[in-house]
């Protein structure tokens, strides 16, 4: 099941490739095609899915990889990585639909895009750390390929400086993974075994110097202040459905590799470091609120605001390392909302980034300043980047707000000074309602004039992201019930 | 102890494959030079199959217990035949029907030779036996193209080597002073009660030869020049498969030490230096040959990291070995490249090839994303367990470093991935011709890729049989 998950999309990437006499319209249909079938997939799978038994994994596949260094071809959901890869496969087809109108080597941008929802699908899904690694270098490659081929701008530049700078983050992580495995016995990747075992606790400064490499790989991943400065660029430049991958799915594999890999796994060394992640998440939050504020490019700033949601993710998983008696379902609310936040991050600012890429397309430029009034001649656009707006900002009602509250209630009980964070709320209202503002209200002038509202495709691509983000908003039950059980299991494992 | 000189039947069968190839090239008409290609692809294929055959027995002193056949001889036999046999489809686009085809052939072969006896070696002599005969077939493949910058390459290769050649016999020299011995088999013990000050000499003087033979810091000057200056067969050949037989020398030799000295510090000096001056030094490089040349200098670095701990993780043999059969065939997938389009020596006039060429692009970007160790890549598997093996060899820093060295690389290999997929300027997209590719080479260069790829997904049943 969840190979079949993991590598439909990689062998219609490879059939795309063999096929060159392919049309470019089919090109583009096949890969919405097998977008959809991968999401029925992984809906039929979350609809046969029941909650593991703590430290174990739903649909569990192993076979032998490299035995000789214990490491397996081993995969398995719970409730962590479960609302990822339904996110991710939402996200692929959002980009598939949106990609309809696309005319630059169109069969080549579907067969990186099917290859790259391949690699997310597999980081998300992967328990073992090889395996882990495998994808989580793969995807570098993919986005790297995905904006020096497709961006706009200084493509090359952003692309060189974005895979530099993740590479770099990359093998800081395998150091960590290395040493993970030298100090379990026996050695092995498998992360159910190594979760079990926490091999380096006892051991202070090992410990520490593991958790530091393997967070500095993730926090220039996932990324955070001040490892944060490959972003921007990289957005800036990117395509549309490019920013919406890299911001919606490739972001989320650092926060999930702290739930996944350095809380359960290193948990000792996380208490210790506990209060450093928490300063480093609130920092992001701030800063990146602050940093949005100061943008007049529409795409820079959504760019910002990632680091700021980031940082709340960061912030929850700091606070639950912060052991103290009875905050143990303070810590498992914040763990939960992290998790919530991934997925509600990931719908929202795929959704804002797939609308920057109409703005880029009407007008050429993301600068606010030479829009206004935009609402007249477009109201479909303005509607939906409104909703997207207010659900970035926390609205209720949203999914945002779900995961931003669980968040905050959860990392306050259990760290008070967490509450500086709230700031950033509302400084994040303050700017998506100044960017509203800006580009939506008064007289129509600039680039707006003539600005035509959104085609169909544009539609059916952003449409349902947001549907489901309100979706959640109002009905985040069935979402929590899987999620909750797992968060729990890993505040229980960082406690021990 | 006996000759056993069965036991030595792929060396055998390469000399002899070569010198057939001599003679009888002097027979041969131009036009039908290619009969002598036929011949050392035989002789190749024979001493491959014959290595592959011997693989899982038992390991066996041959000739006195002078040579050895165990696991670590057997896949560097299999390995630098095989990587032989690549080059010799390299070749087949540019030397076919050239006035020095069969001596091309030929000097292969025994430079071939000697890679093996250099690999198998458990004496010192006949270590210094196989660096000459792996050394001297060398000399002249760099200067067969006659060009000024081959004739250049092959001078300074030519008195790099003499050099090194002496230092190694002096260093050969120094040990037999303080021991009486040669042989692998007995230094050990006595070099444990020798006076440590000859002894330091004589191991760094013996490892400074060996180094010049794998094209590592501080023998590394040739590599550069003769990787541009010699033709791009004979480049892809000297900087991948001489490489071989001196590692794994380097490894036999360290492994054979007693724990007098810091060992495992000096060769870790050694790996630093090759890689991080090779990948510093390739940074600006614009003729993708010479790149490729630094870039295989920082290679050798990576391949001492096991060396280090040999003999103190018992994942240092089989990551070494992993290590070397991937290097090999990803880098000679790169150079297939450059042979496949022999005329473009700068970086940019890569420009628009991706496009042009999906496959060779595609092949290209395989082999520098390997030659990084971008999984899923077979160099991939190698650099994890020879980190792996330095980290539990006690030598964490080291893993650490070749991380960093790692990063480093990135940089140039990307500036020649960049133009490859870059935007093309409207004129040389309607030139529809612009990339036509040498057949042999192009091929080439995508079966290696895939291999590498192909590798680096089996390398479980790789490791299983190197750490047999």
């Amino acid at each position: 099941m969840l190979s079949l998950i993991v590598f439909l999309p990689l062998s219609a990437a490879l059939a795309l490739l063999a096929l060159p006499r392919l049309g470019d319209a089919a090109a583009r249909w096949t890969w919405v095609a097998v977008a959809a079938a991968d999401l029925a997939l992984v809906v039929a799978a979350w609809l046969r899915y029941e909650t593991p038994a703590a430290g174990g994994l739903a649909f569990e596949e192993q076979a032998e990889w490299i035995p000789g260094v214990n490491s397996s071809y081993h995969l398995g959901v719970d409730g962590l990585s479960l609302p990822l890869i339904a996110m991710t496969a939402v996200i692929f087809l959002a980009c598939a639909i949106f990609a309809l109108r696309e005319t630059d080597r169109p069969r080549l941008q579907a067969a990186l895009f099917l290859f790259l929802q391949s690699v997310s699908m597999g980081l998300f899904v992967a328990a073992d750390l090889i395996l882990f690694f495998v994808f989580f270098d793969l995807s570098i490659v993919g986005m790297y390929f995905v904006i020096a081929g497709w961006g706009h701008g200084n493509a090359a530049r952003s692309a060189m400086k974005f895979f530099l700078y993740t590479f770099l983050g990359s093998l800081a992580l395998l150091v960590g993974f290395i040493g993970l495995y030298i100090a379990a016995d026996p050695h092995t990747f498998d992360m159910v075994e190594l979760a079990e075992q926490t091999p380096l606790a006892g051991s202070s400064l090992a410990g520490g110097l593991v958790l530091a490499a393997i967070l500095i790989g993730l926090a220039v991943k996932t990324p955070t202040v001040p490892f944060h400065t490959w972003l921007p660029p990289a957005h800036t430049d990117a395509p549309a459905i490019g920013s919406a991958v890299l911001a919606g799915v490739l972001l989320k594999m650092g926060t999930y590799g702290f739930v996944r890999i350095a809380m359960p796994m290193l948990p000792e060394a996380w208490r210790d470091w506990a209060w450093v992640i928490i300063v480093v998440g609130i920092v992001s939050v701030v800063y990146g609120a602050l940093v949005a504020l100061a943008q007049t490019n529409f795409k820079r700033m959504v760019a910002y605001t990632s680091v700021n949601h980031m940082g709340y993710i960061v912030l929850a998983v700091g606070a639950a390392g912060v052991v103290a008696d009875d905050t143990a379902q303070a810590r498992s609310v914040a763990v939960t909302g992290a998790v919530t936040q991934m997925v509600s991050h990931g719908l929202i600012t795929g959704a804002l980034f797939l609308l920057a890429g109409v703005l880029q397309d009407r007008a050429a430029t993301y600068d606010m300043d030479s829009y206004g009034g935009l609402a007249g001649p477009a109201p479909r656009f303005a509607a939906f980047f409104a909703v997207g707006a207010f659900a970035s900002l926390g609205l209720p009602g949203l999914s945002g707000f779900i995961a931003e509250f669980q968040i905050f209630t959860g990392s306050i009980a259990a760290a008070p000074v967490t509450a500086i964070a709230l700031v950033g709320i509302l400084l994040t209202a303050a700017l998506f309602l100044r960017s509203l503002q800006r580009i939506f209200t008064g007289e129509t002038r600039g680039r707006s004039v003539g600005f035509t509202d959104l085609r169909a495709a544009e539609v059916w691509s952003v449409g349902p992201l947001l549907v489901l983000s309100l979706l959640i908003g109002v009905f985040p039950r069935p979402l929590l019930a899987v999620i909750e059980p797992a968060a729990e299991v890993a505040v229980e494992l960082v406690g021990r | 102890m006996a000759m056993r000189p069965l036991l030595l039947l792929p060396e055998i069968v390469l000399f002899l494959g070569g010198l057939t190839v001599l003679v009888s090239g002097s027979f041969l008409p131009r036009t039908r030079q290619w009969v002598t290609r036929v011949i050392a692809a035989a002789a190749l294929v024979a001493a491959a199959i014959l290595a592959a055959v011997a693989l899982p027995g038992p390991a066996q002193p041959a000739m006195e217990g002078t040579f050895t056949v165990d696991t670590a001889t057997g896949v560097a036999r299999i390995v630098a035949a095989l990587g032989t046999l690549i080059v010799l489809a390299l070749a087949s686009d540019e030397i076919a029907g050239s006035p020095r085809e069969s001596e091309t052939y030929a000097l292969l072969l025994f430079a071939t030779t000697g890679t093996l006896v250099l690999a198998g070696a458990d004496d010192l002599l006949v270590v210094t036996v196989g660096f000459l005969l792996a050394s001297m077939p060398l000399y002249g493949l760099i200067g067969i193209a006659r060009t000024p910058r081959g004739a250049e390459a092959a001078m300074k290769t030519y008195l790099l080597g003499a050099l090194f050649g002496i230092l190694l016999l002096v260093g050969v020299t120094l040990l037999y002073g303080v021991s009486a011995t040669t042989s692998y088999a007995e230094l050990t013990d006595r070099l444990a009660e020798a006076p440590q000050g000859v002894v330091a000499a004589g191991v760094v003087a013996v490892l400074g030869g060996l180094m010049f033979k794998a094209g590592g810091v501080p023998g590394h000057y040739w590599v550069p020049d003769a990787a541009e200056g010699a033709g791009g067969a004979v480049a892809a050949f000297l900087t991948t498969v001489p490489k071989i037989g001196a590692v794994v020398a380097a490894y036999r030799l360290i492994a054979m030490l007693p724990d007098t000295l810091a060992w495992p510090l000096l060769v870790a000096v050694l790996a630093v230096a090759s890689m991080t001056l090779g990948n510093l030094a390739a940074y600006w490089q614009t003729d993708p040959r010479r790149l490729l040349g630094w870039s295989t200098v920082s290679q050798v670095g990576y391949l001492l990291v096991p060396v280090a701990v040999a003999g103190r993780s018992d994942l240092a043999l089989p990551s070494l070995l992993l290590y070397l059969a991937g290097y090999t065939v990803t880098n000679l997938s790169a150079f297939a490249v450059t042979t496949a389009f022999p005329d473009r020596r700068d970086l940019d006039s890569y420009r628009g090839m991706g496009r042009a060429r999906p496959w060779l692009g595609a092949s290209l970007v395989v082999a520098l994303l390997g030659l990084v160790g971008t999984p899923p890549t077979v160099v991939f598997a190698g650099k994890l367990t020879t980190t792996m093996a330095a980290w539990d060899g006690g030598l964490a820093w080291l893993a650490v470093l070749v991380f960093v060295n790692t990063v480093i690389s990135l940089f140039y290999y990307l500036r020649w991935i960049a133009p490859v997929y870059g935007r093309v300027e409207p004129p040389a997209r309607t030139l529809p011709g612009a990339f036509i590719s040498a057949g042999w080479s192009a091929t080439t260069a995508v079966v290696t890729a895939g291999l590498s790829l192909a590798l680096g997904i089996a390398a479980g049943a790789l490791w299983s049989v190197f750490s047999a």
